[in-house]
C-alpha cells in the first residue's frame, strides 16, 4: 500500500477495499515509527488527520467524493492551515497557530478532500538548499542519513521518499521543489508563476514564489496539480485562466518532441557522474522518438547573482511584517518600541534569514538601488529573453537539476556562497517564471540524480507528459531507499 | 566593493535587527563573500534593457468597492503577543 500510486489509492478507496481512516492510520503509524530518525515532520496531529479522514469516508459513502478524496498527504509548513501550528521553519512562528487556511490548503482539503498528515520541516522561511537552516533542526535524507535531503522543501521530500506520505506539497522560489526532489529520488513540479495561488503561503520573494506537488511519479504530480491550481482573487498575481486537466496529455507519444540542451548546462560545474546519468536519460528520450538540439542560455551564469539581489530585496520587504506586534515571536525583555522590534527580530530570525534581510535592505537602500536592484531586474529580463529565443528551437529544455547528488550535513553550511551555487541550474526558471520539473533519472554513488525539464509558459501538461513517458520506460522513480519498507 | 563594519551595523539598524559587534564581524565576512558573487552583474552592459519586475505582464486587477471579508478580529488577535480591549499593546511611543 505504501508504494501504491495516487490513482491506485483512489481506486482502492472507491472500491471500498480500504477506508480513508485505515489509510490515514497506516501513515500516522509510519510517521510515529520512522519520523524521529528523519525529522521530516515538525507537526503532526493524528486526531485532526483522522477526523478529516472520517469526513472523507463520509463523502465516499455519500457518492460525493472526487478522485483524490480520502488520500492522505503532507503539507509543507509554509502553508497557513487553520488550527494547525504553522512555523515556516522559524522560531519567529514557533507558536503560531494559523487562524485561516491558505488557498492551497482550502482547495486540497475542503474542496478535494485530501487528508493532511501534518506539516513538514523546511529551511527557515524557505531560505536554504539543505534544510539545515530550520529552527527545528535538519532533515536527514532517507537515502543516506549523513546527507541532506535538499531544500527548502526537504521535509516534504524526505517524507515522501521514506513513504511517510503518498505525496506532499512544496514551494519553489529558486529550486526548492526541484532540488530536494532530485536529491531524494522524487518527481517535483514548479508550475508557471501565477498558476497556483500564493494566498496564505508565507511569502519569501513574492515575484518568484510558486507552490507545486512533490510525489513519486509525474502522474501523481498531475493529479495533485489539478487540485492545487486555479485562479484566486485573493492573490493579486494569480492568473485568471480556464481550469485545465493536467493529466490530459500524460500518455501522448513523444515522437517528434524537440529537446533543447543548453550548452551552459552541459559544461564545467556539474559532477561527472551526475552528468553521465543525465546523458543516459537523454539517450532514452531519443529512443522514445525525441530529437535533441543544442541551444544557448548565454546569461544563465548571471542567474545566481541576480537572484541573490532580487530574492533578498523582496524578502527584506516581506519579512518586515515580523515585528512582534500582531503575531509571532516577541522578545521577553525590551526597552522602547524600536528596541522591541530589534530584539524580537534578532532573537526570532536565524542566521541565514538575517543575512538575506541585510542583503535586501542594502540593495534597496538609497544610493545602491540602481546599481544592484535595477541592474538585477535588467539581467532578469535578459535571462527571460534567453528562454524565449531557446524555445524557438525546441519544445522542452533538459539538463541536470542539481550539479551534485545529496551532499553531507554540514558540508556547505558554513559557506553561504557554496550553498547558493547548488541552485545554479534551477534559479533561472524562477526568474523567467517558467514551469520546471525534476524526475529521477539514475544514481551516482548510490545517491539519486534528477533530470530537470523546463517548459514554456503554461506547458505543465506537456512537461508532465514528457516525464510520464520516460517513467513508463524506466524504473528509477520506483527505487526505494534501503531499509524503507 | 566591500562593506565596512559600520555599514553592516547601519544596515542592521535599518532592518531593525539588533546585532552585537562580534556578530557584525562574522556577518561582514559572509556579506562580502555574497557581494563578490553579486558583483558579477556589474560587468554586464544593460543599457536599454527594460527592468523585469515580474514574470507575467499583467496589470493589477481592481475589484468592486464592497465589503468582501467577514469580521475575524477576535481570531486574528488571539495570536498576538499582547492585546488589551481589542488593541495591540506596544511600549509607549508618545510621552
Amino acid at each position: 500500500m505504501i508504494n501504491a500510486s495516487l490513482k491506485q489509492l483512489s481506486q482502492a478507496l472507491a472500491a471500498k477495499r480500504i477506508s480513508s481512516v485505515e489509510l490515514t492510520q497506516l501513515f500516522v503509524d509510519r510517521i510515529a515509527r520512522l519520523n524521529p530518525a528523519l525529522n521530516a515532520f515538525v507537526t503532526v496531529d493524528a486526531e485532526k488527520s483522522l477526523n478529516s479522514a472520517r469526513a472523507a469516508d463520509a463523502r465516499i459513502a455519500a457518492g460525493t467524493a472526487g478522485q483524490l478524496t480520502g488520500i492522505p498527504i503532507a503539507q509543507k509548513d509554509i502553508f497557513c492551515a487553520e488550527g494547525w501550528r504553522t512555523t515556516c521553519g522559524s522560531k519567529m512562528l514557533a507558536n503560531f497557530v494559523s487562524p485561516y487556511d491558505a488557498t492551497v490548503i482550502r482547495k486540497m482539503e475542503a474542496e478535494t478532500g485530501l487528508v493532511s498528515l501534518g506539516k513538514t520541516n523546511m529551511d527557515e522561511f524557505a531560505m536554504g538548499s539543505s534544510n539545515e537552516t530550520s529552527f527545528f533542526g535538519p532533515v536527514l535524507n532517507p537515502w543516506d542519513r549523513q546527507r541532506v535531503p535538499g531544500g527548502s522543501s526537504g521535509g516534504s521530500a524526505a517524507a515522501v521518499a521514506a513513504r511517510l506520505a503518498p505525496a506532499a506539497t512544496g514551494t519553489d522560489t529558486g529550486g526548492s521543489i526541484r532540488q530536494p526532489a532530485a536529491l531524494c529520488n522524487l518527481t517535483g513540479l514548479k508550475p508557471t508563476y501565477g498558476v497556483v495561488s500564493r494566498y496564505g503561503m508565507i511569502a519569501f520573494a513574492s515575484s518568484l514564489d510558486q507552490a507545486g506537488p512533490m510525489a513519486r511519479s509525474a502522474e501523481d504530480c498531475a493529479l495533485l496539480l489539478n487540485s492545487m491550481a486555479g485562479f484566486d482573487e485573493r492573490d493579486s498575481t494569480s492568473l485568471d485562466r480556464l481550469p485545465e486537466d493536467y493529466a490530459r496529455d500524460l500518455d501522448k507519444p513523444l515522437t517528434g518532441l524537440r529537446i533543447g540542451l543548453p550548452k551552459e548546462f552541459f559544461g564545467a560545474g556539474c559532477d561527472a557522474d551526475v552528468m553521465a546519468a543525465v546523458q543516459t536519460a537523454i539517450d532514452e528520450y531519443r529512443k522514445l522518438g525525441a530529437t535533441t538540439v543544442e541551444v544557448s542560455l548565454p546569461n544563465s551564469h548571471l542567474s545566481v547573482p541576480a537572484y541573490y539581489v532580487i530574492a533578498p530585496a523582496e524578502a527584506s520587504s516581506n519579512l518586515s511584517r515580523f515585528d512582534g506586534v500582531r503575531y509571532g515571536y516577541r522578545a521577553p525583555e525590551y526597552g522602547n518600541l524600536d528596541d522591541m522590534y530589534m530584539k524580537s527580530r534578532a532573537q526570532g530570525f536565524g542566521a541565514e534569514v538575517k543575512r538575506r534581510i541585510l542583503i535586501g535592505t542594502y540593495v534597496l537602500s538609497h544610493g545602491y538601488y540602481d546599481a544592484y536592484y535595477l541592474q538585477a531586474q535588467r539581467i532578469r529580463r535578459l535571462i527571460a529573453n534567453d528562454f524565449v529565443e531557446a524555445f524557438k528551437q525546441c519544445d522542452v529544455i533538459m539538463g541536470p537539476t542539481s550539479p551534485s547528488t545529496a551532499f553531507k550535513l554540514g558540508e556547505k553550511a558554513a559557506d553561504p556562497v557554496q550553498m547558493y551555487l547548488s541552485d545554479i541550474y534551477t534559479i533561472a526558471v524562477n526568474l523567467a517564471g517558467l514551469p520546471g520539473m525534476s524526475t529521477p533519472c539514475g544514481f551516482a554513488g548510490g545517491l539519486p540524480v534528477g533530470l530537470q525539464l523546463i517548459g514554456n509558459y503554461f506547458a505543465e501538461a506537456q512537461l508532465l507528459n514528457v516525464a510520464h513517458r520516460y517513467q513508463q520506460a524506466t524504473d528509477w522513480h520506483r527505487r526505494l531507499p534501503n531499509g524503507i519498507e | 566593493m566591500s562593506l565596512t563594519l559600520e555599514q553592516v551595523q547601519r544596515i542592521a539598524h535599518l532592518a531593525r535587527i539588533e546585532i552585537s559587534e562580534s556578530e557584525a564581524i562574522t556577518t561582514q565576512g559572509h556579506l562580502n563573500g555574497i557581494f563578490e558573487l553579486i558583483e558579477q552583474m556589474q560587468a554586464v552592459d544593460t543599457r536599454g534593457v527594460e527592468p523585469m519586475a515580474h514574470a507575467q505582464e499583467v496589470s493589477q486587477r481592481l475589484r468592486e468597492d464592497v465589503v468582501s471579508e467577514t469580521d475575524r478580529r477576535a481570531a486574528y488577535q488571539a495570536v498576538a503577543p499582547e492585546i488589551e480591549a481589542g488593541l495591540y499593546l506596544v511600549p509607549k511611543v508618545i510621552e
